[in-house]
């Protein structure tokens, strides 16, 4: 087998890296479910795509495959998002994984932006790609601060901002990557996912967060206490589009808009893409599905 | 002597780590839970510590061997093996041995609080994993969990630390459970 | 009827086999070969060797080829290729005064022992463009001079000897390595150092800039700079002795800086350096000036606040695949958190709206 580059893949070791940047990988991992929600560092490596491409994700789910699991890749929810193929490729090529599309016959998913619709069992694991793993980088850039805050549990800053948000537009003006407390101890980044997915962060599976470019990970055990941050008079609100699904007619699931003419009509349609399909195989129907569009 | 230290280890090292990992990974976000890891054998070792010394531990992670486990058999199968430089409790990143030999546990680095991930990893041998003599609460534990544990007090004092503090595994036969730091120990 | 766009696969598949095609470009002419790129574009390969932290000229001339000529996108094929070779030991420090110099000068002095030796520079060339070169030909040959054997002593040395310059600490601890352990602040110089000569050469470059436009100046001469090969030796313990491996071709530069002193100290010439695999001047100057300018605390001058100060700024910012790669992912699909976002900016917008008509009302 050759790829893009004609380099054989058999060169590579199983899963790409080699052993001895798993066994760094591995162990920052356990330390990183020891510490729920702290960013442990890790000497990322260079991988063969592009930093913010899902390179800490990539690295994370080459540490913890092994033949005998069913890859799962999404983007934006979907499985046929350019990167979410490009990545599902690269497992099929260099650990020679089974790879699925089904959400439940999945062992390790590896996601971008979302969670999925269906909850995950015990016998998964979920893998995150995050560009910017500090929560507190947008109101402190220096890593030296930053890491001062946590240590100290520091935290103040962020709750100003988020009260500054309800003063200048009534609500809290971050809609996704949403900080969250992990077991009352640290704020963490759950990622660009939007916040209507951060009550599932609570979950049965395994959640590992890979950041390559930043050289971070970090973890969420199963049922650990994940809590959005918010105040009394304003708690959080884990809002969707008022809509429901036009394919399958769910009035749970995160929807994307999709702009269908040139007069501005759109339709919502569920962004996990799995999951609509699984309920429109069911018979679910939509405003817009084949049947009722006939 | 030197024929114990170039045996044991894994056939197909990719694959084999591959799953002592997931075993890891799994006893420690779940405490409580058992889970079978094998592959590798050393002296004097258990095989689920042997294969979880392979599977994370190389020459960037220095290892206390406690009075017990630090024959002079075992000091060469790790030379050979793993390469990891041996190190005193105050060193190390792991330390293995039976529960009494490895006490106290104020003599392991418990990380600070910039970095509370460099805390030593203690892979304690014991006899067996069951029955239960602890009941179990915190990350990883849907309702209450319960496991067998050489007392309970320590594991109290190491989680008032947190989020400092040791992270446990225990190995028995083919058998591995994990107890990181969170756990909240009661007598059962 | 809407359907959702699929064939993401195969969209990949066309986009590569066409980058390939646009590659190659028109048929009729000649293809360039990868030995072509090592000798004829070679500045080009040395900075991809540089930044790509590998010193290999065909490796490097087949990913310019590879890349277009896109030097980052050269730079990223070598540091995915470096991350996947084993590490098989290492070499002993290299010794650049033994360096055969093909190009040697020294701003601060006339003449210095060794002599000034120009070498293949552009520093001299009138740009004006050579249509001489549309025509293919071999150039004139150059005049050639025995090559000097022996020593090249440091400018700086000169300085040293009679105190006159800081001198640096000497110190046989193993560095830490920026390729094996994740970066940590503060970093210290020989991390600094690290990530400054595979730091991007125009980061590097504008940042030097900066402080010479007197963001955090230090008024650098060009001590010294050199070109040349240096032998590479590695330490071989079934033999107890170090071989030479082979020779590699550096860049290096010293800067003479501003003096510094107190009541106590004497005032003392500082400094600043720069080393850079290949033939790679410009940034080896560019480097000695940031590696000056990131020495503030260490030689007990105020931190004006400067860009160029900022170890934690320069180093997080200085590496170009890192760069693109974060710059370039907004290219990615990113709908559900614009969805987000639109939802949140509809909804202030309703709440606003339904304010100002109650307000109306009463």
């Amino acid at each position: 087998m050759t790829d893009q580059t004609g380099a054989t893949t058999s060169d590579y070791n199983f899963a790409y890296l080699d052993e001895q940047t798993k066994r760094m990988i591995r162990r920052a991992l356990l330390k990183a479910v020891a510490i729920p929600g702290y960013q442990v560092p890790f000497a990322s490596r260079e991988m063969p795509m592009p930093y913010g491409w899902g390179t800490g994700g990539v690295q994370v789910s080459a540490a913890c495959l092994t033949p005998d699991d069913t890859f799962k890749v999404i983007d934006q929810g979907a499985d046929d998002t350019t990167n979410a193929v490009s990545i599902r490729k690269f497992f099929e090529k260099t650990a020679d994984v089974e790879t699925t599309e089904h959400t439940q016959d999945a062992t390790i998913i590896q996601t971008r932006h979302r969670i999925p619709e269906a909850p995950l069992t015990e016998d998964q694991i979920l893998v995150y790609q995050v560009p910017i793993p500090e929560p507190l980088r947008f109101l402190e850039p220096r890593e030296t601060e930053t890491r001062k805050m946590h240590a100290l549990e520091e935290y103040g800053l962020m709750h100003v901002k988020l009260y500054e948000d309800i003063a200048r537009h009534g609500h809290i003006a971050t809609s996704y990557a949403y900080p969250v407390k992990v077991e009352g101890r640290y704020v963490m980044d759950p990622s660009p996912i939007p916040k209507f997915d951060n009550p599932k962060l609570e979950m049965a599976a395994i959640q590992l967060f890979g950041a390559g470019r930043e050289q971070r990970i970090y973890a969420i055990p199963p049922y650990t206490q994940v809590v959005s941050l918010d105040f009394e008079d304003h708690p959080f609100d884990p809002s969707k589009a008022d809509a429901p699904c036009d394919l399958c007619g769910a009035d749970h699931t995160y929807l994307d808009e999709v702009i269908i003419d040139d007069a501005g009509g759109r339709m919502f349609v569920c962004s996990d893409t799995d999951y609509c399909a699984g309920r429109q195989a069911q018979g679910h129907r939509g405003r817009l599905s084949p049947e009722a569009a006939e | 002597m030197l024929d114990d230290a170039l045996n044991g280890g894994f056939e197909n090292p990719p694959v084999q780590s591959s799953h002592a990992f997931r075993a890891a990974l799994s006893a420690l976000a779940r405490p409580g839970r058992v889970e079978r890891i094998m592959g590798a054998e050393a002296p004097g070792l258990s095989e689920a510590a042997a294969t979880l010394l392979l599977t994370l531990c190389d020459a960037e992670t220095p290892i206390y061997l406690a009075p017990g486990h630090d024959s002079e058999a075992l000091g060469q199968w790790i030379a050979f093996h793993i390469g990891a430089p041996l190190v005193g409790p105050s060193h190390a990143m792991f330390a293995l041995g039976a529960w009494d030999a490895l006490m106290p546990l104020t003599g392991y680095p418990v990380g600070t609080p910039e970095y509370p991930d460099r805390a030593t990893t203690l892979i304690v041998e014991v006899e067996a994993l069951t029955p239960p003599t602890a009941r179990l609460t915190g990350p990883g534990v849907e309702t209450v969990a319960r496991m067998r544990l050489p007392e309970t007090d320590p594991f109290r004092a190491n989680r008032a630390l947190f989020p400092l503090g040791h992270d446990f595994f225990f190995t028995a036969g083919e058998q591995i459970a994990g107890l990181p730091r969170t756990t909240i120990v009661e007598d059962l | 009827m809407y359907v959702a766009v699929k064939g993401g696969e195969r969209a990949i598949d066309n986009a590569h086999t066409w980058l390939a095609e646009e590659r190659r470009g028109d048929t009729s002419v000649a293809e360039l070969s990868v030995a072509q790129i090592r000798e004829q574009l070679s500045l080009a390969v040395n900075r991809v060797m540089a930044e790509g932290s590998l010193y290999d000229p065909d490796l490097a001339a087949l990913a310019i080829k590879q890349a277009r000529g896109d030097l980052i996108e050269a730079i990223f094929l070598i540091r995915a290729y470096r991350t996947t070779l084993p590490r098989l030991g290492h070499a002993e420090p290299v010794d650049t005064g033994k360096m055969a110099c093909d190009r040697r000068i020294s701003a601060t002095f006339k003449d210095v022992p060794g002599g000034q030796v120009l070498g293949p520079t552009f520093d001299y060339t009138h740009r004006l463009l050579d249509f001489a070169l549309e025509a293919e030909g071999l150039p004139p040959a150059a005049e050639t001079s025995e090559a000097q054997t022996g020593d090249t002593p440091r400018v700086t040395e000169f300085l040293n000897k009679g105190g006159l310059i800081q001198s640096e600490a000497r110190s046989d601890a193993t560095p830490p390595d920026m390729t094996h352990a994740p970066m940590q602040y503060p970093a210290g110089r020989p991390l600094r150092l690290q990530a400054l000569t595979r730091g991007d050469e125009g980061f590097v470059l504008s940042m030097a800039y900066s402080t010479q436009r007197g963001y955090g100046r230090n008024h650098p001469f060009v001590g010294e700079l050199r070109i040349g090969k240096v032998a590479v030796e590695m330490d071989i313990p079934e033999l107890g002795f170090a071989i030479e491996i082979g020779e590699v071709t550096l860049s290096e530069c010293e800067t003479v800086n501003q003096f510094a002193g107190s009541r106590t100290e004497p005032a003392q010439f500082t400094r600043g350096y720069g080393l850079v695999f290949g033939q790679t001047e410009r940034k080896a100057i560019s480097m000695a000036l940031v590696d000056r300018a990131l020495r503030w605390e260490e030689l007990g001058e105020d931190n004006l606040g400067a860009p160029a100060q900022d170890e934690e700024f320069v180093l997080a910012h200085s590496d170009n695949i890192q760069a693109t790669g974060f710059l370039e992912h907004i290219k990615l699909p990113h709908y559900v958190d614009f969805q987000s976002e639109l939802e949140l900016v509809r909804k202030i917008r309703r709440d606003a709206a339904e304010a100002a008509m109650q307000e109306a009302a009463e």
